[in-house]
Parts: C-alpha cells; sequence; structure tokens
C-alpha cells in the first residue's frame, strides 16, 4: 500500500511565503525605518523652503514719508517685470540707512530734492540686478511722465495706452511652458526614485548573497524552485520599498498642499506627479531588482556585492546624472527625449518628465510599453544566471558560465 | 596493517540509550513501506566524472550509512536526491515513483554546508522552513516548539541563530531538518562538528525516525558511528558504489580474527599453529587472523597452554579494514 504524496499548493503559495519573511524582515529592521522616517521629514522640509523661497517677496525698500507717494508705482513697475516688492514706510532717512546697513532692507528710496522726480536709492554694496530693473522701470516712468506733462499731456491716459497697446502673437504650436515649480518637483521625483532604486534594488543584491554566505540557500532549494525564491525576494523587498515611496510620496503631498507651496501647479498635477512617480518605481524597480539578483547570485561574499552590481548600477546613476543635470535647464531637451523612452533608462527619467509636463501621450505609452516589453526578457535571462550561479559558492561565478550552463 | 576492533566492545557501550519523549509517532500514523532508490545517476562537471552510475537502495525504515573518501561522490548524490542539483542521467524514486518536487517536499535534508538565517530568530526560522515544506501556520509552530524541545533547545527560540554556540545552532540544524515530520532523511555529515552528548541525541533522534518507517541516509567519516548506527553501508569510491550491505555481508568474505589476551604468552607462541596469522604481539595482547575453516578452539588450548587468558574475542572484520581495502583497492 502507499500513499501517493499529492501537491497541496501552488508555486504561487512558496513565492508568497518568501515574499513575506522578507518583507517582515525588512519592516522590522531599524534602517528601514530610519530611511523612511528621514525621507519623509525631507521631503516635507523641502516643501517649506520651497514655500519659503516662493512665497517671500523678491526685495524689500524703504520709503520716506516724502516719497510716499512713489510706493504705488514702484510695485507696479516691480510687477510688470515679473518681481514683487515689499514697501516698508520709514519715519526718516537715519534710521532708513541704518536698516539698509544692518540688511533688513534691501534699498532705501531716497527724495532728493535738488532733482525732484528723479530716483534714486541707498545700498548697503551693491543694487540687487532684479531690483535695479524695477527701479530703472519706475524712474523711465517718472522721466517719461514729466515730459508728457511738459508737453501738455495727461500722463495718465498715455500710460493707459501705452498699457493697452501690446503685441499680438500667433503661435504656429502650442508652446510648452515650464513653471520653476514643476520642474523643482520634477527634481525630486528623480531624486527619490533614483535613491528608491538604489537602496532596494542593493537589497535584493545583498539578500541573495547573505542567503549564499550563509549556506541556507542549499536548504531553501531543497523545497522550493530558483525562481519563486528568486521572484519571493523581488516581490517582497519590492512591496516594502513601495510602501516606502507612497508614504514619502503622501507625506509630500501632504506637505505641498498644506503649506501651498506649489501655488502654480494645479493639484491634479501633483497628484499626476505622485502617481506616475509610484508606477515608475514599479516598473523601474521590477527591471533592476531582477537584474541585481541575478548579479548578486554570481559573488559569496558581502563584500562582492558593489563590484557585481555596478554594471546595471551604472544606468541608473547615468540616467539620474542626465536628468538633474540637463532637464532643469533645457527641459525639452531631445536626448532626455529619446533617452526616457529606452527602457534602461525611463524609470529614472520618465518621471522627472512627467512630473515636469508636456509629456505627450504616445511617448507616455511607449515607454510603458517598451519597459513592460522587456520584462519578460530580462526575467528569463536573470533567472537563468540566478539558477546556474546561486548553488555555487567560492569564486565569482562569471556572467558567461551562468549563461551557457545547463 | 589493518587495525582489529572488537564489534563486542564497541557495541556494548552505545546500544543502550534512554528513549526520550514526544518524538517518535507523535502523529500516529502508519507509514506505509517506502523505498528510497537512487538508480543510475550520472553527473559530469566539465571533463570531471563526479558519479558513474550511482544506484543504491535505501528501505523504509531503515539507518542507511553511505561512506566514501571525500571527493567520491557523497554530498553530489544526496544533492542529486534532493533535487537541489540535477544529474546527468539517472533517476530517483520513492516508493516506486520518480522524485518530484513535492516528493521532495517530504523529504528532510541537511547539507553538508550548514545553513540558517544568522539573523532570524530560531523559533521563527524553524516555522518558515516548515512551512515552506507545506505545514500549516500552526502545525509549523507547534512542530518548530516541539522540536526546539526534543533537542534541547527551547530556550533559545527567541534568539538569533548566529548568537547560538555552534553545538546549539547544529541541534537547530537538525530541527530545520526534522521539523516538516518528512517521509525520508538525507544528512550529509549530521555527526560532523558535534560533541558526544549531541551525537547521542543524534543517533536516537535518527534511529526514532527509521522506528517510524522512514528511510534513513546519512554520510560520515565517523566509521565506527556508521558501524554501530546503520543497518546498511554503501561504500563509494570515484562516484560509483563499489559494495552495500551489512557489515556482516559485506565482511563474509574476509577472515575471521582473534584477540587474545594471554599475559604470560611468550612472542611467537601461536606461530606454529596451522591456518593461523599472527598480526600483532604487544603486552601480551596477540591479534590472529584465521584461514578459511581453521578451528579456533585450538588456538584457544595453544593459549591456555602459556597460562591465563583474560580475554579471548572472536572479531569480524571493522568497517575501517573493510573500507580500507574497498578504497584502495589496485586502480585507484
Amino acid at each position: 500500500m502507499s500513499t501517493p504524496i499529492q501537491d497541496k499548493s501552488s508555486g504561487w503559495s512558496s513565492v508568497w511565503l518568501v515574499a513575506s519573511r522578507e518583507i517582515t524582515t525588512r519592516l522590522k529592521s531599524k534602517a528601514w525605518r530610519i530611511s523612511t522616517v528621514v525621507l519623509m521629514l525631507l521631503i516635507v522640509a523641502g516643501a517649506l523652503v520651497m514655500k519659503l523661497v516662493s512665497g517671500g517677496s523678491d526685495a524689500t525698500v524703504g520709503v520716506l514719508p516724502q516719497s510716499a507717494s512713489l510706493s504705488a508705482p514702484l510695485q507696479a513697475s516691480a510687477t510688470s517685470i515679473g518681481q514683487t516688492v515689499t514697501v516698508n514706510p520709514i519715519a526718516d532717512e537715519a534710521a532708513g540707512r541704518a536698516k539698509v546697513a544692518d540688511g533688513s532692507l534691501d534699498a532705501l528710496l531716497l527724495d532728493d530734492p535738488k532733482a525732484p522726480g528723479k530716483v534714486s536709492v541707498v545700498v548697503k554694496k551693491d543694487l540687487d540686478g532684479k531690483l535695479k530693473n524695477a527701479l530703472n522701470v519706475l524712474a523711465g516712468q517718472a522721466a517719461f511722465n514729466e515730459q508728457v506733462q511738459k508737453l501738455g499731456g495727461d500722463p495718465g491716459e498715455v500710460n493707459k495706452a501705452v498699457a493697452a497697446a501690446a503685441v499680438n502673437v500667433e503661435p504656429m504650436e502650442t508652446p510648452t511652458e515650464y513653471s520653476g515649480q514643476q520642474i523643482a518637483i520634477g527634481f525630486i521625483a528623480g531624486l527619490l526614485i533614483y535613491l528608491s532604486l538604489m537602496l532596494n534594488g542593493q537589497m535584493v543584491a545583498q539578500g541573495v548573497v547573505e542567503e549564499k554566505t550563509s549556506r541556507v540557500v542549499e536548504l531553501l532549494l531543497s523545497t522550493v524552485r530558483p525562481w519563486q525564491l528568486m521572484t519571493g525576494k523581488v516581490l517582497g523587498i519590492g512591496a516594502v520599498g513601495l510602501l516606502q515611496m507612497v508614504l514619502i510620496g503622501v507625506a509630500g503631498l501632504a506637505a505641498a498642499l498644506g503649506t501651498n507651496a506649489l501655488s502654480e501647479v494645479s493639484i491634479s498635477a501633483t497628484v499626476g506627479a505622485v502617481v506616475w512617480l509610484v508606477v515608475w518605481f514599479l516598473l523601474g524597480f521590477l527591471m533592476y531588482a531582477i537584474v541585481f539578483a541575478a548579479l548578486g547570485a554570481l559573488v559569496s561574499r558581502q563584500e562582492d556585492v558593489g563590484g557585481a552590481v555596478t554594471p546595471a548600477l551604472m544606468f541608473v546613476v547615468a540616467g539620474y546624472i542626465i536628468g538633474v543635470t540637463i532637464i532643469p535647464s533645457n527641459p525639452g531637451s531631445k536626448l532626455v527625449e529619446v533617452l526616457s523612452v529606452i527602457p534602461v533608462f525611463s524609470p529614472t527619467l520618465m518621471p522627472v518628465r512627467l512630473a515636469i509636463g508636456g509629456v505627450p501621450v504616445w511617448e507616455t505609452v511607449l515607454s510603458v510599453g517598451l519597459t513592460l516589453a522587456a520584462l519578460p526578457l530580462l526575467i528569463w535571462l536573470a533567472g537563468r544566471i540566478y539558477r546556474n550561479a546561486v548553488m555555487r559558492t567560492g569564486a565569482k561565478v562569471k556572467l558567461r558560465d551562468a549563461l551557457q550552463a545547463a | 596493517m589493518p587495525v582489529t576492533r572488537s564489534y563486542a566492545v564497541t557495541a556494548s557501550s552505545i546500544r543502550v540509550m534512554p528513549r526520550a519523549t514526544g518524538g517518535a509517532g507523535r502523529k500516529g500514523k502508519a507509514l506505509p513501506d517506502q523505498n528510497l532508490e537512487i538508480d543510475k545517476i550520472s553527473k559530469r562537471y566539465g571533463d570531471v566524472v563526479a558519479l558513474r552510475e550511482m544506484s543504491f537502495e535505501v528501505r523504509a525504515g531503515e539507518l542507511f550509512g553511505f561512506v566514501g573518501s571525500n571527493g567520491a561522490g557523497k554530498t553530489t548524490t544526496m544533492r542529486i536526491a534532493l533535487g537541489v542539483l540535477s544529474s546527468d542521467s539517472g533517476e530517483v524514486r520513492f516508493g516506486g515513483e520518480p522524485v518530484t518536487l513535492e516528493t521532495r517536499r517530504h523529504i528532510g535534508y541537511m547539507p553538508e554546508e550548514r545553513g540558517l538565517y544568522p539573523k532570524m530568530k530560531v523559533g521563527e526560522q524553524l516555522s518558515y522552513l516548515a512551512r515552506l515544506h507545506g505545514l500549516s501556520p500552526r502545525a509549523a509552530a507547534k512542530s518548530s516548539d516541539e522540536w526546539t524541545e526534543r533537542l534541547g533547545v527551547e530556550a533559545k527560540r527567541n534568539d538569533e541563530v548566529e548568537k547560538l554556540s555552534l553545538g546549539n545552532q547544529q541541534r537547530v540544524q537538525l530541527a530545520a531538518a526534522l521539523v516538516h515530520d518528512p517521509r525520508i532523511l538525507v544528512l550529509d555529515e549530521p555527526f560532523s562538528g558535534l560533541d558526544p552528548v549531541a551525537v547521542d541525541v543524534m543517533s536516537q533522534v535518527l534511529k526514532e525516525k527509521a522506528a517510524e518507517g522512514v528511510p534513513v541516509v546519512f554520510s560520515s567519516h565517523q566509521l565506527d558511528l556508521v558501524e554501530r548506527l546503520c543497518d546498511r553501508i554503501g561504500i563509494v569510491r570515484s562516484g560509483q558504489m563499489v559494495t552495500s550491505g551489512t557489515v556482516a555481508e559485506l565482511s563474509v568474505d574476509s577472515a575471521v580474527r582473534l584477540l587474545v589476551h594471554a599475559p604470560d604468552a611468550p612472542r611467537g607462541w601461536a606461530d606454529g599453529l596451522a591456518g593461523v596469522t599472527v598480526l600483532r604481539h604487544e603486552n601480551g595482547r596477540t591479534e590472529l587472523e584465521l584461514g578459511a575453516g581453521t578451528d579456533d578452539q585450538a588456538v584457544l588450548k595453544a593459549a591456555l597452554a602459556t597460562g591465563p587468558v583474560h580475554e579471548f574475542a572472536r572479531s569480524r572484520t571493522s568497517l575501517t579494514d573493510l573500507f580500507r581495502n574497498v578504497v584502495t583497492e589496485p586502480g585507484e
């Protein structure tokens, strides 16, 4: 008599077991908790800094009682060149000079009795370029008004006519406008995805090597298949990384909306940036993590992990560096546009472009599609390398050997 | 010259061991008679032939000792049986059916290179391994508790494995091989690195598993241990099973040996006896080899003629001698 041994569980239940071990182990680890909290604090702090920078005025100018009439025109001329100037009434010239000296005023507007209508200011050392422009506009306005008056005209009427006259532009293509705040979101998105791919991707490689170093892999492979072990590890660490990314994204979103730091960007665009960030983290993580798992399987010692994963890591680093150096100054760069649809660079470049805006739908679809298409190929390759290398301890297994071995 | 070891002396010191509670038959289920068969498995690593049609059978309820020099192919055979390594040809069967991944989940395995997660707690780790082998969470936790208790590491359940002494790590490793109530046990060098107490515990557990009807195969270099513990023994050389059977079966062709302790006997007292070869004579102890059909009583008479005889023991060839003969045969 014999009781046949029956298959009681599918292959995925082993994957799930492996993944849940990874998840509980990582969530319990201090390193994970600390890095999550630190990143959340950093992004909240970033939102606050952005608020301070964008919310405050560009310059503060002291105005004496005699020249109070210049306050409104100064602010108007500043606005016309995109500047915000705060005007502080000052009781007398001595007090004003003191404030300029201690830095609480950028400039003190003087009332020069010898040259009525002329604009002169006292500054500490140098006049800020943008404020100088605003003051020059103000001075030009004053001179213009004076001449109009001399000729018997009404400066108010003339100014109204001048203000109404503007060039009529007929664009042949809709231009993409990139706001500074959107570029900032893109920059943060790029940094987050880069850090997350680096941290979590390396964690996968280290986890694989940990199992080789401790030799537990042989015990595990006596009951699970290599693909189950590799997939479980990648999914488990990916889930923890995703949770971290969502926590950071939500914290950043809450801080941005709460402080209204992103005044120029619509809420939907901000939420969209976070959603795309999460999507691209998933795609990028899957792609890189399986490669890291395979490369990790080639070595047997923790100190060799760095060297083993470097070739793949270079693509993450290159994408990130191209992103932060080119995009802020040239958001429409053709190079970035092309690279961002190539699977190895998409995860680091596409979320930045999507956060900044102006990405045609077809490019978005193409980049996601190409990455999804590349995944099965990478999974097949990585599975093969992992299976052939993970039981071989000792010297580093050559990539070619791992690919060739049956 | 091979060293003879008296079978009677070795056996007396070990066979009796206190039976621990809680281990054997705890599930109360009878296992059917299912043998583990290794059938002509071959394996090459490049140009190196690791296994050449390796074949043997481990019967249900039997302890099978797997001996051979380093590099003879023991570990490779076990890894192939476990499916950790694939063979180039041949088949591993259990109960007449080829071993599948599902069958392998019912094998308890102790790899030669011991390994557990160093930073995982003992209890959690054993439960996890039991679950990987298909146990429910509750059954896994229960089994983990039972085996840590049975192997005397229950106080270490909440300690990380790396914080345990080497001896306790070995016990946890054994627990890892047993925690899923395996139907087959494959242990690579289970006794290496164990202290004498742990050796007794391990021996006892293996005997109990065999008594439950589990085929148990283990490799070891401690031949005296293999000899007294195993029902059958297989000797491998260069990837092939050279011979297998009980110690008695293996030594049937060998000459009978005698150990005679006659303190007053002069050197050369037995030289004239027909069919007798003196192997050694030291401090009144003489080791003799008897040719086929030689009467040992004639030897005893000759010994008594020299004075008192304190010991007169007939011994079969020890496994150590057999092993030496087998592995050093010409053609190596």
